[in-house]
């Protein structure tokens, strides 16, 4: 990675009529990480995750991405210029097959069908779907629904992967194929923020993890750290972590 | 001010009222069951004709109609809903949006082969004649019309916030789930402001056919202006309904007298666009 | 992509053949004019497929379209003796623009909010055609009686002619539905039909594919009401503007299955026979019993078939996970 950090989240400040979502929050994600943001139900993280993608415009703060700034850009600019996301409830074409989800993606880079759908097969090839390509996309399970919103956010080539969420209501079995195929992403060459509640998730994969809470950022640090800040404690993770691991 | 422009103020307001009755009988019935009536127009033809019949039949002035109406709409509206529109609702949207299109063709030609496509008119309602109020000219009928519109109006708003069935089908607007977890029968509570929204419509018909023309068609245009205004105020919200019923009154009436009489509607329409336009989800909507 | 398996193009070649074949058969004008009609709401079907079935956007005011395009090219031979043809790609032009002009302000709506701001824009078109001395007004345009010609697009002595040209109109709007549905341009239609939050993460820019279907769909109902004034020889705006023009494409393409290519032709062709027949055989009375036959047809297939007839023969095909 050349130059300075990849994502630069400077000071953001969202409102909603009274209430202050996002307050001030500030961190920076450099190439090649995995940087997990983690806080309390409601203390503001997809807000946060949505006034980064273009999904909402910040009342204050900036957003830069390799350098640029990108804080009044549309999602669909963002995407553009190489930051994919999911959100918190799966989005997926629903009158589509697996593989026309994922070409849709791919189109955003190869204008021509015959391309799309050779770029959208390798793509279900990477992330394990390619025996269901042709099922209906609305039949797939919450796992596999997960699976194939990451194959279409992987097809527009992004630099960050932005995921919100993705471990949410996936079995033990599920969760650690997840977080393989997170770690395969990464080492794919493509830069990762998580926004997560499964802690075993975060502690296992992230570089970096930052807390968010009642809007503010709290601390933000290498996972072991986070964990035993007495602030984080207190606030979000309960007493059997602070027990000591 | 001109004495031309307070008249016209004056007429923007009557039609105005009379206008937000029948838009909050629509907004009703979207706000509940996210269902566009397109029949809703011919509904308050129906009421039109029920209110003429009960005069032309047995005498009845249209201001003692109005119960008539409202229980025979009521019925008519629960009826459409159980056994018509409750069916679509588990199924695509566009079934959703044309089922009523089918209701509303079937009603206006039925009432073509039963009454003729001819014109009626009320000869002689009970309240007539004009006031003089200064430089303003007041139709008595379209007063009376209007002020009933009003007080119907609050008297629905009532209902809807005090009595428990009220809160009930503001409950199922607000969030179906939730309100179906706390045990309100949701699906009574369709058939109910199906029935509702008829009957609004309905008494609206009964104040109309006070001084204006009855004929099957009659339904279409004032169905139209109704779904404009129902977007504008906001799908759902009765508020809206009632002040954008009052606002179109003043744009139909205010457009056509500074512009041209035979664009009123085209002005109302374009209106609404542009409105749309700024706030997709109409004034007061959510 | 489907594989071109032999039922694939033996069933639409045959039907084509029979097509082809069928004035040389049919007897009397009246036929005749069933199929004229059918192909010509299949047509209007197959273009409100475009921005409806594909792109979700259901509009309700295709009559515009079809008025202006019916309009443009009438007054243009009418008043400055210039070819249909030529007079076809202008009322399509013309159609664009307005489709744009519509386009922009409804870009954010969807579902229902977007259906009644396409009803209210139609109906602006209506009255205002109602009252434009320019192209008749209320009274309505009467287009000249040229010779009979190719050229002139105008036939007196058969309608095979017009029932060819119209088929081949058909095709072609097939033709560009085909290529939409399986290029880019389709995919994306198909994904602002899902929401604009799909559209956007996959960076299409929403608006701007959104008025591509409303233009592309415009300009192909456009050019079916040049064809219909150069049938019909004369326009009014209470016959080509109306909302019930409007509801009978939707009804077409929602009964063959809305989405679906062919769906349209299916949905005209069980339709409009229906609809021509019930207008003759009790129309003329003026008692509406026909189109009190129309409304509980309406009713019956939003509520029996919504999904269509094509709904019900591919949904036997799709494989589940």
């Amino acid at each position: 990675m050349t130059g300075g950090p990849l994502l630069e989240v400077q000071g953001v400040t969202k409102r909603f009529g009274g209430l202050l979502a996002n307050d001030q929050v500030s961190f920076t994600v450099g190439g090649g990480e995995i940087v997990s943001i983690i806080g309390p139900n409601g203390a503001g993280k997809s807000t946060l995750f949505n006034c980064i993608t273009g999904f909402y415009r910040p009342d204050a703060g900036r957003v830069l991405y390799q350098g640029r700034e990108i804080t009044r850009l549309g999602a669909d600019r963002i995407c553009k210029l190489g930051i994919a996301r999911t959100f918190q409830i799966v989005q997926i074409i629903s009158d589509m097959t697996v593989l026309e989800n994922v070409m849709t993606g791919a189109f955003l880079r190869s204008a021509r069908s015959a391309a799309a759908r050779e770029r959208a097969a390798d793509i279900l090839r990477f992330t394990g779907l390619s025996e269901k390509r042709d099922a209906a996309a609305t039949s797939l399970t919450i796992a596999d629904k997960k699976r194939l919103e990451v194959s279409m956010a992987l097809a527009t080539r992004p630099r960050l992967l932005m995921l919100d969420e993705a471990m949410a209501g996936l079995t033990p079995v599920e969760l650690q194929e997840m977080i393989a195929l997170i770690r395969k992403v990464r080492e794919s060459g493509i830069t990762l923020v998580v926004v997560e509640h499964v802690m075993e998730a975060v502690m296992e994969l992230s570089d970096r993890v930052v807390v968010i809470n009642s809007g503010k950022k709290v601390v933000e640090g290498r996972p072991e750290a986070v964990v035993v800040n007495p602030e984080v404690v207190q606030a979000y993770l309960g007493e059997r972590y602070r027990a000591g691991r | 001010m001109s004495d031309q422009l307070l008249q016209q103020i004056v007429n923007s307001l009557l039609i105005g009222s009379v206008y937000s009755l029948v838009a909050i009988g629509l907004t009703l019935i979207w706000g509940v069951m996210n269902i566009i009536n397109f029949a809703h127009g011919d509904f308050l033809m129906l009421g039109m004709f029920a209110a003429f019949w009960a005069y032309t039949l047995f005498g009845v002035d249209p201001l003692f109609s109005i119960p008539l109406c409202a229980v025979f709409l009521f019925l008519l509206g629960a009826a459409i809903y159980r056994f018509i529109v409750s069916k679509v609702m588990t199924g695509p949207v566009l079934a959703q949006l044309v089922v009523t299109f089918g209701v509303s063709i079937f009603l206006a030609n039925l009432a073509v082969m039963l009454w003729t496509p001819d014109f009626r008119l009320i000869e002689k309602p009970l309240l007539a004649g004009t006031w003089t109020l200064g430089a303003v000219q007041l139709s008595v009928p379209k007063f009376v019309a209007s002020v009933g519109s009003v007080l119907v109006s609050a008297a629905i708003y009532l209902f809807l916030k005090r009595a428990k069935t009220g809160k009930a089908i503001l409950a199922v607007e607000m969030n179906r789930d939730a309100a179906l977890l706390m045990g309100i029968n949701t699906e009574r509570i369709n058939t109910l402001s199906f029935g509702l929204g008829a009957a609004l419509v309905g008494i609206a018909g009964a104040f109309l056919a006070m001084y204006y023309y009855i004929y099957p068609q009659v339904g279409g245009l004032f169905g139209l202006i109704s779904f404009c205004i129902v977007a504008l105020g906001g799908f759902g919200s009765i508020e809206g309904a009632f002040i954008a019923g009052i606002l179109i009154g003043f744009v139909q009436t205010l457009g056509g007298y500074f512009f041209d009489p035979a664009y009123k509607y085209a002005i109302v329409f374009l209106v609404y666009l542009i409105t749309v336009w700024i706030r997709p989800k109409g004034l007061l909507g959510w | 992509m489907r594989a071109f398996t032999p039922s694939r193009i033996a069933v639409p070649a045959v039907a084509l053949l029979l097509l082809i074949l069928f004035p040389l058969v049919a007897r009397g004008s009246f036929p005749m004019h069933v199929m004229i009609m059918v192909f010509l709401f299949a047509m209007m079907g197959v273009a409100w497929n475009i921005m409806g079935g594909f792109a979700g956007m259901f509009s309700f005011g295709q009559a515009a379209f079809f008025g202006i395009g019916a309009y443009t090219s009438s007054y243009l031979l009418t008043a400055h003796h210039i070819s249909p043809w030529i007079g076809m790609v202008a009322g399509g032009g013309a159609a664009a623009v307005a489709a744009a002009a519509i386009g922009i302000p409804c870009s954010n709506l969807r579902g229902h909010y977007f259906a009644i701001a396409s009803i209210a824009f139609a109906e602006i078109v209506r009255i205002h055609f109602n009252n434009w001395k320019l192209i008749g007004a209320a009274e309505g345009l009467t287009l000249p009686m040229l010779d009979e010609s190719f050229r002139n697009f105008m036939f007196h002595s058969t309608k095979a002619p017009y029932y060819y040209i119209l088929l081949g109109f058909l095709i072609l709007s097939l033709l560009v539905c085909a290529w939409v549905s399986t290029s880019r341009m389709g995919f994306y239609f198909r994904a602002i039909k899902e929401s604009h939050e799909v559209a956007k993460v996959l960076g299409i820019n929403f608006v701007r594919y959104r008025l591509a279907a409303i233009v592309l769909s415009a300009f192909l109902t456009a050019m079916a009401g040049t064809f219909y004034a150069q049938y019909i020889l004369y326009l009014d705006p209470e016959s080509v503007l109306i909302l019930p023009i409007s509801v009978q494409v939707v009804l077409v393409a929602m009964l063959g299955g809305a989405g679906s290519l062919m769906g349209p032709v299916i949905g005209a062709a069980i339709l409009l026979p229906i609809s021509e027949m019930t207008r003759v055989w009790l129309g003329y009375k003026g008692t509406g019993s026909d189109m009190m036959i129309y409304g509980t047809l309406i009713m019956l297939i939003s509520v029996y078939q919504p999904k269509g007839v094509w709904g019900l023969l591919s949904g036997l095909g799709r494989r589940q996970a």
